[in-house]
């Protein structure tokens, strides 16, 4: 592979220049084009060869992504274009659309400076782009737009060459208007992507022909011109006019920062370290001679390799042998193999400096965001994606001797893909695999039996339940076994924007509370009482324990006790054992035994455990279901069916909007009524359906179908088919 | 309408139980037992049943907590419940009383020996002199309670003398030289001048037994002696009256600076 060899050469005579190199990304709502546009991008620079480039898909080197036609791994490669008579080293990942992948989106834009975000001009802004707009500006990856598919905009909705032009108008106004919206302070006009410069292109990728207004001047071809072409099926000939890598990434260079420019305003941004500290320093100025600082953003499991760890260098350098530790860890590694990634391949090089993404095995530890270094230093700002498993499978090994190897696969799977939920159960060789989606779930199947070698059994896919309260119950009082303890609670719902704060990662739940004083100030900012903010004492998923008790002698000795019931009630709803969410449960008061000995764990927690389950008995337990927003575009005259498909999966429609020939219908529908639907949609529209679904969170089922539900799922969990209720957990 | 009748079973084997305790099993129509609060280590179900001259059954501490076996036992029959002990005594066993209270079922009481008089006695300690006592947890997930080293700093602050019991866990109890060692640990992070090798301790071993042992001295020199078999207690004097010292130090082997020191 001549042409690989010469990228590794040139790799390595770029990769000092840092105001010669780019990292950047593609993101989209799935099906817009990201993956192809890549592939044309690397074609275009010489990558692979450009009669391949749009079918083979280089960057969906799996082959389950081949055969779905979808990206599911975010995937990098190097490439190298010149632009005003000089090189640059571009380093690009694509990232997955699908919204069941959308932790590696997020994990992703960590390593990048610069996103191409690709919005397809039949379809318009989606929600996904609303998703990845807004974590590229959480992360501060500046954008471009380029808007893909404008051949179908002419050829088959049939427009006008001004409809076109409004069209365009359209999708950069809402492109902006999210820029705005959720852009850091400082950039919230100057990141504003324009026509005139260039930041906005215009194209098809599939086609392998892109514009833009300052490629345009230079080439004397008009909106005119393209329209034409289209209409005409001339594209063959416009791609050799407008040459889409050229277009784009000439754009990417102009508009882009490099690592020097980006690391200065980036670093205060994801890292909370001292900036004037030497590591500090090295990294804002992206200093190969500074100590090294790396994050990984990716693991991916090489058959041959082992494990490969991606991540971006920002300061010092990586080499082979080198002895590096993982931030928080003990141990000492060495690098065993450094390399630049292309799809699949790597190209292994000797060293790669600060400002550059890397692919290294050998730190056996690492998972996607830990902190690689050489020095002491504190670790990156935890990559946040908030992911909830909707969906549950229960596998066991077909053969019992690949037992052993099952769980050690599962172990792997989990590291690679944090999306995914594993829970391994040794006794009964049961696992559960929770995902994002049906999808998410049947990829990882298809990875254990084919990828790993371990036949599984699975069973059908489950519905992951929530449970909550409808209003305010208690205080309850819980007694410990032996009646000398008693404890008294209450529960209610957490205030809405609470939740969602959690959620996003803005109030941080995971481990011990470390600044008690920010957390109440920033609860208080979300409107929660002054006192009770003060008295939050622990966090399980988005539900709250507050202790809300004042000066109760022995109280400290046994509040981590009342904070592990708390957490196995919220793991553990009263209703069905499934997982509690937005549940504020206050302690307020207590009565304890004066002996140590008598209020130990085994009185204390079932005490408060049930006190808590008391409380939510009198609030009213509801259940909460998970959601998917369906977006279909079907001929209008296939509209009929589709709505009726959707009527009869329990869907509300929210919205129908008429473009030319083709309806758009927005609905909304549980996930649990969503299986099969992939079939069911095809066989429906003869196969004339688009459709993407985006996660709509937990909302509450209808009161008529809770008991049944709830009935169900104790059966299959083995449970008394009723829930209990207060009586019998004020005994 | 039954009766229950709770029985203390004193300190060591079967043959401290009081003969009005021997009378009382033998008319009643049931007997239970625990043996989670305490162990009596010299003795087994066999010896005690072989006494008796009746089954009894042993109940564990979530059968005893629930009351439900007891209690309905106790509906239409006299039923005899032994402890450890001195059934009202550390481990109460009054919640079961009001229980069967509130159910119309009559109780009585039959005292036995406790290990909270006999622990001082035998050193020749004071019971007059006492102050709160307290129990040393073995160690938990989530569960490292310092509250016996706060009742034993403010007992001395009164200057009162602390009686430490020992944890009793299904499979194991803990000894004098662990309690010692937890409230080292305590000390280490407190720094409160409570418990540390210097403190005079006094440690009861098998009390009731015919093998039993008194051991008063430093923690310091006493922390790794072996006391043999449990169950053992700790002692923690506050100020020593004259004769508490010179007892100490004849009875219990107490070095012979404390009459000086202390008095």
């Amino acid at each position: 592979m001549g042409r690989k060899e010469e990228l590794a050469k040139k790799v390595q005579q770029l990769m000092h220049d840092l105001r010669h190199i780019r990292n950047i990304g593609t993101a989209a709502h799935i099906d817009h084009g990201k993956t192809t546009l890549s592939d044309n991008l690397l074609a275009g620079a010489g990558m692979i060869s450009e009669a391949l480039a749009g079918t083979q898909l280089l960057l969906d080197y799996d082959e389950q992504e081949q055969a779905r036609g979808i990206t599911i791994n975010a995937a990098n490669a190097s490439m190298v274009h010149k632009y005003g008579g000089e090189e640059y080293l571009i380093n690009l990942i694509d990232t997955p659309g699908h919204v069941d992948f959308g932790g590696d989106v997020t994990r992703a834009m960590r390593a990048l400076d610069g996103v191409i975000i690709v919005v397809c001009a039949v379809e318009g802004v989606m929600p996904q782009t609303e998703t990845v707009i807004r974590q590229a500006m959480k992360e501060k990856v500046r954008p471009v737009l380029f808007i893909n598919k404008v051949d179908r905009l002419i050829n088959e909705l049939k427009v006008t060459s001004e409809q076109m032009q409004q069209r365009f108008v359209k999708i950069i106004g809402e492109a902006n208007a999210l820029i705005k919206r959720y852009a850091p302070e400082e950039f919230r006009s100057k990141w504003a992507v324009k026509v005139d410069d260039g930041s906005v292109m215009f194209g098809s990728a599939y086609k392998k022909w892109g514009i833009s207004i300052p490629y345009m001047k230079k080439t004397g071809i008009t909106f005119k011109d393209i329209y034409e072409h289209c209409a005409k099926n001339r594209q063959e000939e416009l791609s050799k006019k407008a040459i889409l890598h050229e277009v784009v990434l000439d754009s990417v260079i102009k508009h882009l920062p490099d690592p020097t420019v980006a690391q200065k305003y980036r670093i205060p941004q994801i890292w909370k370290g001292d900036i004037d500290s030497e590591i500090g320093k090295a990294m804002m100025n992206c200093d190969e001679n500074g100590s090294l600082a790396l994050m990984i953003t990716k693991i991916i499991m090489d058959p041959h390799a082992g494990e490969i760890a991606i991540g971006r260098i920002y300061s010092g350098k990586v080499n082979r042998g080198q002895e590096v530790k993982i931030v928080g860890m003990p141990n000492p590694y060495h690098i065993q193999q450094v390399a630049i990634s292309v799809g699949a391949d790597r190209l292994p090089v000797e060293e790669l400096n600060a400002g550059n993404i890397v692919a290294v095995s050998g730190v056996k530890d690492a998972a996607a965001g830990v902190t690689i270094t050489n020095t002491d230093m504190e670790a990156f700002e935890k990559i946040v994606h908030y992911s909830e498993p909707v969906v549950t499978v229960a596998i066991e090994a077909k053969h019992m001797k690949d037992l052993p190897k099952l769980v050690e696969v599962l172990r792997t799977l989990a590291k690679a893909d944090p999306s995914l939920q594993v829970e391994i159960n040794q006794e009964t060789g049961e696992h559960l695999l929770s995902g994002m989606g049906e999808l998410h779930l049947e990829i990882t199947q298809y990875r254990i039996i084919h990828e790993q070698g371990v036949d599984i059994q699975a069973s059908p896919p489950i519905v992951v339940y929530r449970e909550c309260t409808l209003g305010k119950g208690g205080p309850f009082e819980g007694k410990s076994p032996n009646k000398h303890n008693r404890f008294y609670l209450e529960v209610e719902p957490l205030q809405k924007n609470i939740v969602e704060a959690m959620q996003s990662g803005e109030i941080q739940t995971s481990g011990k509370i470390k600044d008690s004083k920010a957390l109440a100030k920033k609860l208080q900012e979300l409107g929660m009482d002054k006192i009770e903010s003060k008295g939050v004492a622990a966090f399980h998923d988005t539900n709250i324990f507050i202790d809300a008790t004042k000066g109760i002698q022995y109280l400290h000795e046994t509040m981590e006790l009342c904070i592990e019931a708390f957490h196995e009630a919220m793991k553990k709803g009263p209703l069905a054992d499934e997982r509690c969410m937005g549940v504020k449960v206050r302690l307020v008061d207590a009565k304890l035994h004066e002996d140590s000995i008598h209020r130990g764990p085994a009185q204390v927690i079932p005490a408060v455990r049930n006190a808590i389950y008391g409380a939510m008995c009198q609030a009213k337990r509801n259940l909460l279901e998970p959601k998917q927003k369906v977006f279909i575009n079907v001929p209008q005259e296939m509209m009929g069916s589709a709505t009726r498909e959707m009527q009869q999966r329990r869907a509300s429609i929210e919205d129908m909007k008429q473009e030319g020939d083709i309806t758009t219908i927005i609905s909304k529908a549980p996930v649990a009524e969503m299986f099969g639907f992939a079939s069911a949609i095809r066989s429906a529209t003869a196969g004339r359906a688009l459709w993407s679904t985006e996660h709509a969170g937990f909302e509450k089922i209808p009161y008529e179908l809770q008991d049944n539900v709830v009935k169900k799922i104790r059966e299959r969990k083995g449970l008394k088919p009723e829930p209990y209720d207060e009586v019998y957990y004020a005994s | 309408m039954g009766k229950i009748i709770f029985i203390g079973f004193g300190l060591f084997d079967e043959k401290d139980i009081t003969l009005k305790g021997l009378e009382n099993i033998k008319k009643s129509d049931k007997v239970f037992a625990e043996f989670y609060t305490a162990r009596l280590m010299g003795t087994s179900k066999e010896k005690i049943e072989e006494l008796f001259g009746k089954k009894i059954k042993i109940l564990s501490r979530k059968e005893v907590e629930e009351g439900k076996i007891i209690l309905d036992a106790a509906k239409n029959k006299n039923v005899a419940f032994l402890t450890p002990g001195d059934p009202m005594t550390a481990t109460t066993h009054v919640a079961l009383r009001m229980q069967a209270n509130e159910i119309g079922i009559k109780t009585k009481i039959v005292h036995g020996v406790s290990v909270i008089t006999a622990a001082p006695g035998m050193l020749g300690l004071q019971s007059y002199k006492f102050g709160r006592t307290t129990t040393i947890p073995f160690p938990e997930k989530n569960y490292l309670p310092e509250s016996p080293y706060d009742v034993i700093r403010q007992n001395k602050e009164n200057g009162l003398h602390t009686l430490v019991l020992l944890d009793v866990k299904p499979d194991r109890l803990m000894t004098a030289n662990e309690g010692m060692k937890i409230l080292l640990m305590v000390e280490e992070k407190r720094k409160e001048n409570v418990f540390t090798p210097e403190t005079l301790v006094c440690v009861v071993a098998r009390a009731g037994s015919d093998d039993c042992l008194i051991s008063a001295g430093y923690v310091k020199n006493l922390s790794n002696k072996d006391f043999g078999e449990p169950m053992h207690s700790l002692i923690i004097p506050g100020k020593l009256h004259f004769m508490e010292a010179e007892a100490l130090v004849k009875l219990a082997g107490a070095p012979k600076n404390i009459i000086k020191a202390r008095s």
